[in-house]
């Protein structure tokens, strides 16, 4: 059951701001409700206010600037609205295709990416796949407002660096860089992720789909390791080790497909992941799954070039 | 209408002027109250289930403005100027919806204690995509859980309503 609160339906982001002000850790903001309501009803969250962000025009919008390549999305908008916009199927089809496997379509139909990220769940999707693009959120508080990496936000398990009157406004997602494509993979026991695993990469020559691309450099690539760990993270000493390796090199038709860089690069990963052990399995495992979704992730990104 | 013995003054209200099932409900409720309870507990109308309670099994699965959502997890304010459908809606004159006739053609149902989840789902997913094929179906019903009858004569009772519609 829930307990009673008052719930406060703001109609800007400066109203909402003083009213968790005035209120302090006696309230929080509500959105999607999909966690915080059940973290409520357990009575392991308890909040005498609820300031509803829905009700702030302009926050539900999806938006993108054709000549700098910024998606720039709102915290209240949902994982089906993500899924469904234009602006992301042309621009950012693989944010399109992993938002449709956020966890169930009712969950997708009223959970908001704002609220995602904030709840720092550690199993959130967008809070590993996002981290592929030098994500950037926009913070509104009292003291004014902030932009801060994606990175950043997230400190631990349920814990951000927001302050109490602090409230996340706006994602923004740069366009990859030109001739760079990505694939994001989770692996786990229906819509909650054990671990997922997001590559891109970008190779030189640029190569389309079904040409050789056996001798192809790999120019530049992202890792993302999320839902294994406390929080999601980007692997820098993965990248390093794939960075101008060939395509035959990392995926090689001989040998089994076993390429000692990228089996280096997938222990690196899942040593970063910080994997846990929970129901789903030890983190033993859950590192060594890491790595061979590295690899899996690694070669889908380059099937959808 | 017993809850409505029990307001208490202290406890703020907020008005909703809704349809459910094609009716206009009017009332005010309190923001903690679940969109499962009101229909349940205020409106008589039994045929959405509570079971996980966290979002995860679909018993609870109702439509609002023809989106599934979990009543369970959905707070009846936000339902406030919407249409709300269960399984109570679905037929009309007396007649059975394409979706509840297939689900008895096709025996997809033991205990029928997910069956309105279910229907209302598949409701959604026809509408959006009247021709889906398996995998679609199967997509997007991994979200709704039976525990009697395994998944098979569900999809085919869901591929045989997308024939008849």
């Amino acid at each position: 059951m829930l307990r009673p609160f008052k719930l406060h339906e703001p109609t800007s982001v400066d109203d909402a701001v003083s009213l968790l002000g005035q209120f302090g850790e006696e309230a929080k903001v509500y959105c999607g409700g999909t966690e915080l309501l059940l973290a409520m009803k357990e009575g392991l969250l308890r909040y005498n206010h609820l300031v509803n962000i829905k009700t702030i025009p302009g926050l539900d919008e999806v938006g993108y600037d054709q000549a700098s390549g910024m998606l720039s999305i709102g915290a209240t908008v949902t994982h089906t609205a993500l899924e469904h916009s234009p602006h992301i199927q042309s621009h950012f089809p693989m944010i399109a295709e992993a938002e449709g496997n956020v966890a169930n379509v009712r969950v997708r139909n009223v959970g908001t990416i704002g609220g995602n990220l904030c709840f720092s769940e550690p199993h959130s999707d967008p809070g590993a796949f996002l981290l592929l693009f030098d994500t950037q959120v926009e913070i509104q508080g009292s003291g004014g407002q902030r932009t801060i990496p994606l990175a950043e936000l997230t400190l631990g398990p349920f814990e951000t660096c927001l302050e109490d009157d602090e409230i996340l406004t706006r994602i923004l997602v740069p366009q990859f860089p030109q001739g760079m494509t990505g694939a994001y993979l989770k692996f786990g026991y229906h819509a909650r992720p054990t671990l997922g695993v997001g590559v891109s990469v970008r190779l030189e020559p640029k190569t389309s789909t079904g040409e050789q691309i056996e001798g192809a450099v790999v120019a530049e690539v992202r890792v993302a390791v999320g839902s294994a760990g406390p929080k999601a993270v980007r692997v820098a000493e993965a990248e390093q080790l794939l960075v101008g390796k060939t395509v035959a090199e990392l995926l090689p038709r001989s040998n089994g497909g076993e390429s000692s860089t990228m089996n280096e690069a997938g222990r690196i990963a899942g040593r970063a992941s910080d994997a846990m052990d929970d129901i789903h399995g030890s983190g033993e495992y859950k590192e060594h799954m890491v790595g061979v979704f590295l690899k899996r992730a690694f070669a889908e990104a380059i099937n959808t070039r | 209408m017993a809850i409505n013995e029990t307001q208490r003054p202290d406890i703020e209200r907020i008005p909703v002027n809704l349809t459910v099932n094609g009716r206009t409900v009017t009332d005010n409720v309190p923001p903690e109250l679940t969109l499962l309870d009101f229909l349940r507990d205020w409106l008589g109308l039994k045929g959405a289930k509570r079971s996980c309670d966290m979002q995860v099994c679909g018993a609870c699965t109702v439509l609002v403005n023809g989106r599934a959502v979990s009543s369970c997890t959905f707070l009846a304010f936000e339902a406030r100027n919407d249409e709300v459908t269960t399984i109570e809606g679905l037929a009309q004159d007396g007649e059975l919806h394409p979706l509840q006739q297939s689900f008895i053609d096709n025996a997809a149902f033991q205990c029928g204690f997910c069956t309105p989840g279910m229907i209302l789902a598949a409701k959604s997913l026809l509408d959006q995509n009247p021709h889906p094929n398996e995998e679609e179906i199967r997509a997007y019903m991994k979200g709704n859980i039976c525990r009697c009858t395994g998944y098979k004569k569900i999809v085919e009772a869901i591929e045989g309503a997308a024939l008849v519609q």
